[in-house]
């Protein structure tokens, strides 16, 4: 209350609202708990840790790798069953909420009123980023995850034209396979299975994708629908070849980068593998979404959840919060990432054709309300019935279950995890 | 334990002063209480746990009787992980025992090198499976290791793609387990065999025994008390063993190679089902003393003096 | 007692002499494959490892993945490499590991040499905490860390380290200690030697083998930790495991083979060494004691 007081006085006197702020938080911390915890996206990070400490913060790293933030979220419940949690947590999804529910996280709402966070973040993220009307987290990107990374020449091989439906993209599938080469990859994992099976509800609607998905409405679980999503599933599996199973998403891309597969469908951090490589979109690889999806966006979206510290660190963190929503920083940032940013009003400039075209395709989405949470990446169910439905997508992908099986055990599994 | 009386052996009764007879309990008393917190007092917190509803973090406030239990053994997953416990732990403990008892016995025939060949044998015990699990994963993957390189070199009918199977992923991970921790077995063995008296073999042998009636009469049932710190060594791995199916399988394909601890972890800290995942773990921590608790008994039961 | 090899073995022919020498090389050969894999590919530069054979030498010599995880690989925010961790770990693993050998050896000492009624269900109640699967004393530990104020902290680490190590050393001790001899005990008593007196002359200054063998043991189990290092661990004491968990674990972002083993290597030198160094002293020390049931 009393440095709200201060800062406020400050402004009046006519200093500038950064100089207030710096003063504000200098000498201050943040211990950031986090899984980007190696390559380019623990880089792309550095820039938030160094312009933190312009600013005169110390930006304090804790990260924790391993399984898409499971052993950070062990070593979070730690920390805050000690008494001790850090500044700021990435996290996903239905965990900010879980997380809110317990009454252990901070209060944004001075920083995000005063920056006008409501105008410019997507409502569909607002509801992961706020919980009782209160911000809560910082976004820091959008991820989607209804892409597919083609490889070029393999394209061109194949008629050169990019699938648009689903016939499409069998025929482009079958001219690969006939031309030699393992026409898609992925799968090898939970994870990945199940990112792929974002799209193959998707694309059969995007109501029908929120029913079932999101509003986990038995009736549309069991659906033939559901039915024709696992087939569509299977039929993509086929084309897959046998060693599929335990190879990293990364693994695929350099497949698909060597020219090995055809094509791999992925999140679009899977584009920092191409990119890495010396890739440029357009020239050597194409990036599409699924067919049959285009509009719409299955979204993932970063965020950094703040837990309640201290008074000595309340500054500093508001100040952390404050630099991530920078225009600048979300820029920088997701150009390395592969993100889009989550602010709308960032310009799209810096970014390359792939990513100028999930900016573009998220203000759609946003706008259609057909940005929907990703059921892979824990944005449209708790974390319960995420991996309840990992556990039967991925028994299906791997041929121990048959697409109706699959369907009515997805109707079981969400019962039994509610 | 305050009103033990002290009966050193050999019942020494000295006129110490009160402080000096209760020393030792002193000094073995921070130990075992913090043994009795850490260990007994969180199994009794696990086992209130695991009867209430808790997802996030321990919630008591609601109490949900033996549900997670029910739910528990609903759940196809914890069935194929306790399947795949009693494969594991069955083959990785015959197999270790085994292969320990062999290399000892081999390598304690007087053979040229054994000071280069055994941290061979033991380094992989020095090895976190963090890595060491994606080593063995690649070796494995048909695509890029073994069969891979066979048939490079010439040999196209040459097949091993258990780790893709789910029918036999869990033995791939037996593997690998084995490559671990047989190495040490060999060592506690070897120990062993370098123990035994060598008058007993020397009458043997004037008997007119052969070596192989040696062994099996003489000096491997003399080895009775290794095989049964090799099993306790053994077990608690076989029970903790989840790093290494993270690094390598990480409980695929589809959930074919999920183990009990896997399942703790991830219905624990990854799915928030705290209760559930406290469960298992009781489930777990009763299979353990079912198994530990007759071994301690019959050894120190045994073992007055 | 001991001797250096059975004598059973003077019988054997030398067909029978070669079978086991094709024996035990068989079994280094599965024994280092995974070295193998891990040392060819941590010298290839990554462009080879994509291409395919994980068993094939590298065409292209490098050192460059091994300088990288030591001193610049981006681990955290931070291009620093394994190098700043392994304080940490020392920092952890030394006191942890001196202080649960002590323990075990004094617990030790009183189980066999000052037996009173029930001392064995005290050692069995002991030897059962060996068994307990760490994962669920994780939120439970840390509650009782904050109480104490050890959150997040390196003595916090050493604590819980020394406390599930416990078992092990006493076991290893009181089997040890069982074999020795009590008339001398009995002789210091009688000649008036006090309890610290008798463990510091006469126990303690015969206790190397089994001391070898616990050292070996808990540094090992230590060093090689995850789960505790991740969570009871703070930004200024990131224990080496955790720190190659996050260079080799990163869920989403390129990965770079080669370092990846590099770094797995660096980081389990420490424990190598200190199995190659004492390895023979090792299976003296088993041979002691620790494998008598």
């Amino acid at each position: 209350m009393l440095r709200k007081l201060l800062i406020g006085t400050l402004l009046a006197t006519g200093l500038t609202a950064g100089y207030a702020v710096t003063t504000q938080a200098a000498g201050e911390s943040v211990e950031v708990l986090h899984w980007w915890t190696s390559g380019g996206e623990a880089a792309a990070l550095n820039v938030l840790k160094k312009k933190l400490e312009s600013q005169g913060i110390t930006w304090k790293d804790m990260p924790v790798a391993g399984g898409g933030g499971e052993q950070a979220m062990a070593a979070l419940r730690a920390r805050v069953t000690a008494g001790d949690p850090p500044t700021a947590v990435q996290a996903l999804g239905f965990d900010i909420t879980d997380w809110a529910k317990q009454g252990v996280v901070g209060d944004l709402d001075s920083v995000a009123g005063k920056e006008g966070w409501d105008k410019v973040i997507p409502a569909a993220l607002q509801k992961f980023a706020k919980f009782d009307g209160k911000w809560i987290a910082a976004p820091v990107n959008v991820h989607s995850t209804n892409w597919i990374w083609i490889n070029k020449k393999a394209l061109d091989a194949a008629g050169g034209k990019a699938p648009e439906t689903w016939d499409e993209l069998i025929a482009v599938l079958d001219k690969m396979k006939a031309n030699g080469i393992i026409p898609i990859v992925g799968g090898g994992n939970a994870w990945n299975a199940a990112t792929m099976f974002d799209s193959m509800v998707l694309s059969l609607g995007t109501d029908f994708y929120q029913k079932s998905l999101i509003d986990l409405d038995p009736e549309a679980l069991g659906s033939d629908k559901m039915v024709e999503a696992f087939t569509r599933l299977s039929k993509l599996r086929s084309y897959v070849d046998d060693n599929f199973s335990g190879r990293e998403w990364n693994l695929d891309s350099a497949m698909v980068i060597d020219g090995k597969a055809g094509m791999q469908i992925m999140g679009d951090w899977a584009k920092g593998e191409f990119v890495n490589a010396g890739k440029k979109p357009g020239e050597d690889f194409v990036c599409i979404r699924f067919p049959g999806t285009q509009g719409a966006v299955t979204f993932n979206s970063d965020m950094f959840m703040m837990f309640k510290v201290g008074k000595d660190k309340q500054a500093a963190q508001l100040q952390m919060a404050s630099d991530i929503e920078d225009p600048a920083f979300q820029s920088s940032f997701n150009v390395v990432k592969g993100s889009a940013p989550a602010r709308t009003d960032v310009p799209d400039t810096a970014f390359d054709a792939c990513g100028k075209k999930a900016i573009k395709d998220l203000a759609e989405a946003n706008e259609k309300g057909t940005l929907l949470g990703s059921m892979s990446q824990g944005y449209a169910s708790p974390a319960a019935i995420k991996n309840a439905m990992y556990d039967v997508i991925t028994r299906e992908y791997n041929g121990d279950l048959d697409p109706k099986a699959a369907a009515e055990a997805l109707v079981d599994a969400v019962a039994a995890a509610q | 334990m305050a009103d033990a009386t002290m009966t050193a052996p050999g019942a020494v009764t000295t006129a110490k002063t009160t402080l000096q007879d209760l020393l030792p309990k002193i000094v073995l008393a921070p130990s075992f209480a913090i043994i009795l917190v850490f260990v007994y007092g969180f199994i009794i917190f696990t086992g209130f746990l695991s009867f209430s509803g808790s997802k996030l973090l321990p919630d008591f406030s609601t109490w949900v009787g033996f549900e997670n239990y029910v739910r528990l053994f609903r759940h196809p997953n914890w069935i194929v992980s306790l399947q795949n416990l009693a494969i594991f732990s069955v083959l990785y403990i015959v197999i270790c025992s085994v292969i320990g008892l062999g290399l000892a016995i081999l390598l304690d025939q007087k053979i040229r090198g054994e000071g280069f060949l055994r941290p061979i044998y033991l380094y992989p015990m020095a090895l976190s499976f963090i890595v060491t699990g994606v080593a063995w994963k690649w070796f494995l993957d048909p695509g890029i290791g073994l069969e891979h390189a066979m048939h490079q070199i010439g040999w196209e009918s040459f097949s091993f793609r258990w780790i893709k199977d789910r029918d036999f992923a869990i033995y791939t991970i037996v593997i690998a387990a084995i490559w671990q921790s047989s190495g040490f077995v060999m060592a506690m063995f070897l120990a062993g065999l370098r123990g035994v008296d060598n008058e007993i073999i020397k009458a043997a042998q004037i008997d007119g025994a052969s070596t192989f009636m040696i062994y099996r009469r003489i000096i491997i049932p003399l080895m009775r008390p290794v095989f049964l710190s090799a099993f306790v060594v053994l077990a608690h791995l076989a029970i903790k063993s989840y790093d290494l199916v993270v690094a390598m399988t990480d409980g695929g394909p589809g959930t074919s190679t999920w183990t009990p601890a896997l399942f703790m972890t991830k219905f624990t800290f990854g799915r928030n089902e705290m209760g559930m995942g406290a469960a298992s773990a009781m489930v777990m921590m009763m299979m353990i003393f079912a198994i530990i608790v007759p071994y301690l008994y019959s050894e120190l039961g045994g073992h007055k003096k | 007692m001991s001797r250096p090899s059975a004598d059973v073995a003077t019988r054997n022919g030398v067909f029978a002499r070669a079978f086991i020498y094709a024996v035990l090389i068989l079994f280094v050969v599965y024994y280092l494959l995974p070295l193998y894999v891990m040392l060819v590919n941590s010298l290839k530069p990554l462009d080879e490892i994509r291409k395919g054979n994980m068993l094939a030498l590298p065409h292209v010599w490098t050192i460059a993945p091994w300088l990288e995880a030591w001193s610049t690989a981006q681990i955290g925010v931070q291009p620093i490499g394994l190098k700043p961790y392994f304080l940490n770990s020392i920092m952890m693993v030394v006191p942890a590991v001196a202080i649960s050998t002590l323990l075990g050896a004094l617990n030790g000492y009183v189980l066999t040499k000052w037996r009173f009624r029930g001392d064995n269900v005290v050692f069995g109640m002991m030897l059962l905490a060996c068994f307990i699967p760490f994962q669920i004393v994780l939120i439970p530990a840390a509650r009782i860390l904050g109480l104490l104020g050890l959150a997040g902290s390196v003595p916090g680490l050493i604590l819980i380290h020394t406390v599930y190590g416990l078992g092990f050393t006493t076991l290893f001790f009181r089997n040890y200690y069982e074999a020795f001899p009590t008339e001398l005990i009995r002789a210091a008593q009688i000649d008036g030697a006090s309890f610290f007196q008798i463990f510091r002359r006469i126990l303690l200054p015969s206790s190397g083998p089994i001391i070898v063998v616990t050292v070996i043991w808990q540094f090992t189990n230590i060093w090689n930790d995850f789960l505790f290092g991740s969570s009871f661990s703070s930004f200024d004491s990131i224990p080496i495991t955790v720190a190659l968990n996050n260079l080799v674990n990163s869920s989403t972002g390129v990965k770079a083979y080669n370092v990846h083993f590099a770094g797995a290597i660096l980081a389990a030198l420490p424990t190598l060494i200190v199995y190659i160094v004492s390895g023979r002293y090792f299976v003296r020390g088993l041979m002691a004691g620790a494998v008598k049931g």
